[in-house]
């Protein structure tokens, strides 16, 4: 078992055809992935990397029964992309890789996602993994393993380092997701935490924050509250000076505390979850959690 | 990206919001002809983006030309909290009976904008917010739909404002989330809005932050944050690298890719008792001269003693990576400071092959390339 992706997963990738989107086609392709179609306006007919490419998402879900799709276009056409792959029927899930999109591109993204039943993970986030089965994005499969820990994370790289360390202790995933580092994303730490949750092979999850946001504190309440898997936490960004990251609008808005790295550790501690100093203390805590 | 004041009240006033006169002065000459023509009393204000300029002594109130010229002299070429004052905006001085806030910002929480108002203008709003958030009104906005007119009322009614000026504020309020809109704004702002005896409604400061991500299709913004940047010259030079770059003030420089990992290995270096001089991401897929920028970078910061590259490659490619250290680091006939590079994730391997280990120290773990670059920095400290 896994979430999100399995065998059954058919991709589409948008934007098959930059530079991007060929290279990790075939990185995808390499890991397994069945990636069964590539989605670029003007260029139906084609092909990249053996995979045909159809004019429009609905064509390739159609035609290739595609469930999935991941966006590899560039930031001034993302927003249009999800919106298309949100709206072609046979899609359940949406990776969208891309960095630099406008965040009220994204607003209007999530916005339309809400009303779906589509799964969208990202922007700006390396995708999602479930090890020795399929990856959707730009994630290095070499390092992950399979195995019972759930992985769920804000930062591409960091993911990686985290992985690194589990995997080299034995400690294999059933899926890995890179939910993104925008401040608009749209599958956010509560949303992955419910599908662990409800995952019977997962049987502990990490947890990877950062700085900014209150999420980390809201998915802390949620462990404490829902969750009889076990979770471990790092949280990045203890050494950040305040007030050049932290926006001024988000302090209004939450007219609290909250967003440093202390405040998030306190909370995920609070609940239970122990929390890594460095990212290998991570995984002696998931050593003592299974 | 953020607009100075001068510039935010010039978009504000073209598109209706009603603001002071004012006049921009670089020299001293310029400030006291703009007073006299303005006619006293003026606010004499600095224009550099610094919180509480007024208590820092950036703005200054006078009423006549003899003070006009003192305070222009004093505040023009004065070091405001690290920032240097090259600009002063000459503006009337409105006589309000009362102050407001109306802004309007994206809750990221929430995912949608929220227009906001409060009757406890004129002081910071974030106090205002931490000490007594229900005293700042919010109405979430639907992105699709944009601001209906009534929910302009609702929230400007919600705040207390009087019945005699609530339509004016609305409008004003209306105006601020069409700029937001239409110019990609991540805070538009105007705190004080000022409310004279005349119930006229004036805004006596501007903010307009802008969406970096945006900055392709908003041209006439990123020409007037390229005229306001300032910040000191290893902040602008990341600018113009297009780097994430936050200057420290320890010794070991810190190269990386990924918000997450920089800051991570920023939190290392700390943990394992080194001081971190700067966190500088490369971002996603870095090609070679990319690496070789961010390291030219680096070196050039005299606080640094010692340097540390962790990539972990995604998107980003190892051989990339190692070929941009080695193309920047052959340029030198010594190398002016350590380097230890750790490379993990796509094409890793082959990257430290590509690696010039004459020239840079190959880790192969985070935790250890990090306790080496403390090291060094630690032994060119001693």
């Amino acid at each position: 078992m896994s979430v999100l992706v399995d065998e059954d997963t058919r991709v589409v990738v948008q934007g098959i055809t930059g530079g991007e989107g060929k290279f990790h086609t075939e990185q995808m392709l390499e890991y397994g992935t069945n990636v069964v179609a590539g989605a670029v306006p003007g260029r139906g007919g084609q092909e990249v990397a053996g995979v045909p490419v159809y004019d429009t998402v609905q064509q390739a879900a159609r035609e290739e029964d595609a469930n999935a799709s991941v966006v590899f276009v560039p930031p001034a056409f993302s927003a249009d992309a999800c919106f298309e792959a949100l709206d072609a029927k046979g899609i359940d899930l949406v990776v969208a890789i891309t960095e630099g999109i406008p965040t009220q591109d994204m607003a209007r993204v999530y916005r339309k996602q809400q009303e779906t039943d589509t799964h969208l993970v990202g922007p700006n986030c390396p995708g999602v993994i479930t090890p020795g089965v399929a990856k959707l994005g730009i994630l290095p499969g070499n390092i992950f393993s399979e195995g019972n820990v759930g992985l769920v994370s804000r930062s591409g790289t960091l993911t990686y380092q985290v992985v690194d360390n589990l995997t080299d202790r034995g400690l294999g995933q059933t899926t890995a997701i890179g939910i993104g580092g925008d401040p608009i994303i749209g599958t956010d730490f509560i949303d992955a935490l419910e599908l662990f949750e409800a995952d019977p092979d997962t049987h502990a999850v990490v947890m990877c924050g950062e700085i900014g946001g209150e999420d980390e504190e809201e998915a802390a309440r949620f462990i404490g509250q829902n969750m009889d898997t076990p979770v471990a936490g790092f949280i990045a960004g203890r050494t950040a000076p305040p007030g050049k990251r932290m926006g001024h609008a988000g302090a209004i808005v939450s007219g609290s505390g909250t967003g440093t790295a202390e405040s998030k550790i306190t909370a995920l501690e609070n609940n239970g979850v122990p929390v890594g100093d460095t990212p290998e203390e991570v995984a002696d805590h998931i050593e003592d959690l299974l | 990206m953020r607009l100075h004041e001068y510039q935010a009240k010039q978009v504000f006033a073209d598109a209706g919001v009603p603001t002071p006169a004012s006049q921009l002065a670089t020299t001293v000459d310029e400030a006291v002809d703009a007073a006299e023509e303005i006619g006293y009393p003026v606010a004499i204000k600095a224009q550099v983006h610094v919180g509480g300029r007024g208590k820092a002594g950036g703005i200054k109130l006078v009423e006549n030309k003899e003070e006009a010229e003192e305070a222009a002299d004093a505040i023009l070429g004065m070091d405001l909290k690290g920032y240097h004052v090259s600009k002063v905006l000459v503006e009337e001085a409105v006589d309000f009976v009362n102050e407001l806030y109306v802004g309007v910002t994206m809750d990221r929480g929430e995912g949608e904008p929220v227009a906001m108002v409060s009757t406890k203008g004129g002081v910071n709003i974030e106090e205002v917010a931490e000490e007594n958030p229900d005293a700042i009104a919010r109405e979430h906005i639907d992105p699709a739909f944009g601001m209906h007119p009534f929910q302009a009322r609702k929230v400007v009614y919600e705040a207390g404002v009087d019945r005699d000026v609530a339509n004016d504020v609305a409008s004003v309020l209306t105006t601020l989330y069409q700029l937001w809109d239409d110019r990609d704004g991540s805070d538009v702002e105007v705190n004080p809005l000022m409310i004279t005896s005349d119930d006229e409604v004036i805004a006596a400061d501007a903010v307009m932050n802008i969406d970096d991500d945006a900055l392709f299709r908003q041209p006439e913004i990123a020409e007037m944050g390229e005229e306001a940047a300032e910040g000191d010259e290893l902040e602008q030079k990341a600018d113009e690298y297009g780097f994430d770059y936050v200057r420290l003030d320890g010794n070991v420089g810190i190269i990386g890719n990924g918000a997450g990992l920089v800051m991570t290995t920023l939190d290392l270096v700390d943990y394992y008792g080194g001081e971190p001089a700067n966190f500088l991401d490369v971002g996603g897929g870095a090609k070679a001269d990319r690496i070789a920028n961010a390291l030219d970078m680096v070196f050039s910061d005299d606080n640094v003693d010692s340097v540390v590259f962790n990539i972990f490659g995604g998107i980003t490619r190892g051989d990339e990576v190692a070929n941009g250290i080695n193309q920047a680091l052959e340029q030198f006939d010594e190398i002016p400071k350590p380097v230890t590079v750790r490379l993990a994730g796509t094409n890793a391997e082959e990257g430290m092959e590509i690696l010039n280990e004459d020239l840079v120290t190959v880790e192969h773990t985070l935790e250890d390339a990090v306790q080496r670059a403390v090291e060094y920095a630690k032994e060119v400290e001693a």
